[in-house]
């Protein structure tokens, strides 16, 4: 999988090999982390994680919790004030600028708004996304229909996201994230916007591409939804972890 | 990475056109720049090049001792000549000084009561830099045969030519330096307008891990557009501005003392730096607009 990366974005061996010395090229780990943002609130006070390769993860937790910090952590938006941030060989404490592309190349994020660019079809969304990070035309041309049959759009390639569902718009994102061949996919509430028939859709998509191998971290806090899956639910409140285990309740 | 060269020139063109008011509104701006910094600096130039001429023709004159014979005065015209600063040392005898003085002054009175033997022979003394003439003025004194009291030097007049010359040289640098951070700025918000239409697009390039020069190039792309096309359109004004100045000038009788230089003698240099000030302004323009986009 690295090697695909490096091939296929002709990123330097020298560079990928001084990113990924940290170890574990495919884990996130996080150790005593802390963060405060400039206005004095804390809202991380000592997270210790620890996602292995191929994982499922929910992160539960009311508003405020502190899940919004930690993606923006793991994609590199903010710096922890205190502790370490490993994210799939990165060092987030000692990462340059210009690491963090090749950092956010390894991982895909969704959102709760999905965020496809309107003017463009399908197609183009996926396209400009591989474009981006400097893939090959012809590297475009074979993946996306590959793509777009794994999240069943296939036939709606030329269409313009507001001329789809809710529910396809998010699998548009899904497909977009999943386009550039990530290790770690993260999704931030991506069925905050749907109707629970369409929100159960995307978790058995997103669980079926863990199935074919990529790590995915959940942002919920829909329990019913926790529940249809056997999966790692850790919990978040007031910026500390008070649970770790198989099911919502499982704490 | 590799410069996706068609990629980022497709986008720059897209960004020029789907912004066309703005672009054309920014090109007339760093047209007219252009122009005004063209004109200014054009103007200085000419004013260089007739006070080169004026200079040229400022001289001191040295008074020869009258005892002196043809032999002795050639000598001391060698000793000249080989002062420093001296350009050129060219003898006028008392009787060519005396025409010259007729010539000057036409009145019956004064040429009847002129004699030959108030001129004296002199050497007129043609300087290299008019800075130094006091000099040299003093050191043509030193040299035997002429003596202190017999150099006659203007330096009022020396000092205005610097005068003019320094002034007009500070005022031009001043004025291109002004318009070229007004043109950029004004490029900069142009493009920055663009920009902020599409911050979302840059936000997900930043997401999927798009490089920044990856999202800057098709910015530098209609920077350099925009900045050329500007250039190539405040040259043809330029050009025919000048050359109807230069027309209007050596047809006017009363200007004849103002020699201009032709255009096609420096279309070269006017060309360049019409480019080279265009490219500066769009590109160093597009690179600060997007400054502050990129902070995600």
């Amino acid at each position: 999988m690295q090697k695909d990366i490096l091939a296929q974005y002709g990123i330097k061996r020298r560079i990928w090999d001084k990113a990924t010395k940290e170890g574990g090229a495919r884990v996130i780990r996080l150790k005593d982390v802390e963060k405060e943002y400039d206005n004095g609130t804390w809202a991380l006070r000592g997270i210790s994680l620890t996602i292995e390769d191929g994982e499922f993860v929910f992160l539960v937790g009311p508003s405020g919790s502190g899940k919004s910090t930690i993606i923006k952590l793991l994609t590199g938006e903010i710096l922890p004030t205190s502790g370490r941030v490993v994210v799939n060989g990165f060092s987030l404490t000692k990462i340059s600028d210009r690491q963090i592309p090749l950092l956010r190349r390894s991982i895909g994020v969704i959102f709760q708004d999905f965020r496809l660019i309107e003017k463009k079809t399908v197609y183009d969304n996926l396209s400009f996304a591989m474009r981006a990070v400097g893939a090959a035309p012809r590297t475009i041309r074979s993946r996306i229909p590959y793509v777009l049959k794994l999240v069943g759009l296939e036939e709606k390639a030329d269409q313009l996201p507001h001329e789809l569902s809710g529910g396809e718009q998010q699998r548009v994102a899904i497909a977009r994230a999943l386009v550039n061949n990530p290790v770690t996919i993260i999704a931030d509430e991506p069925t905050g916007n749907l109707d629970p028939a369409r929100s159960l859709e995307i978790m058995r998509l997103l669980n079926r591409i863990n199935e074919l191998g990529t790590t995915v971290v959940v942002v919920t806090h829909e329990r019913d939804l926790v529940n249809r899956f056997h999966k790692r639910v850790v919990l978040l409140e007031e910026g500390k972890i008070t649970g770790d285990g198989v099911g919502y309740d499982a704490k | 990475m590799r410069h996706d060269f068609g990629y980022f020139f497709h986008e720059g063109v897209n960004n020029l056109f789907s912004h066309g008011f703005m672009s054309f509104a920014a090109i007339g701006i760093t047209v007219a720049c252009l122009l005004i910094m063209g004109t200014f600096t054009l103007v200085a130039y000419n004013a260089e090049m007739l006070l080169k001429t004026l200079e040229s023709e400022y001289e001191i004159l040295a008074f020869v001792d009258d005892s002196y014979d043809d032999a002795q005065t050639a000598a001391v015209g060698e000793a000249i000549r080989a002062l420093p600063n001296v350009k050129d040392v060219e003898f006028i005898t008392r009787e060519a000084a005396m025409e010259a003085f007729e010539e000057r002054n036409l009145d019956e009175y004064m040429r009847r009561n002129i004699l030959p033997e108030m001129f004296r022979d002199r050497y007129a003394v043609y300087v290299d830099d008019l800075n130094l003439v006091r000099n040299t003025a003093r050191a043509v004194e030193g040299v035997e045969g002429i003596g202190a009291g017999n150099v006659r030097v203007d330096e009022d007049i020396a000092g205005g030519f610097i005068l003019v010359r320094n002034v007009a040289g500070a005022v031009s640098m001043a004025l291109v330096a002004i318009l070229l951070v007004v043109s950029v700025f004004i490029i900069s918000n142009t493009i920055r307008l663009t920009t902020f239409d599409r911050r979302d697009e840059i936000a997900i390039m930043k997401m999927v891990g798009a490089t920044n020069w990856f999202i800057r190039w098709p910015f530098v792309y209609e920077g350099f557009m925009l900045g050329a096309l500007s250039a190539v359109i405040a040259f043809g004004l330029q050009w025919l501005v000048y050359e109807s100045v230069a027309k209007g000038i050596n047809a006017a009788d009363t200007l004849q003392f103002l020699s201009t230089v032709p255009f096609s003698a420096i279309w070269q240099p006017v060309a360049a730096s019409f480019a080279a000030a265009g490219i500066l302004i769009g590109v160093g323009g597009s690179l600060t607009a997007i400054r502050k986009f990129l902070q995600v």
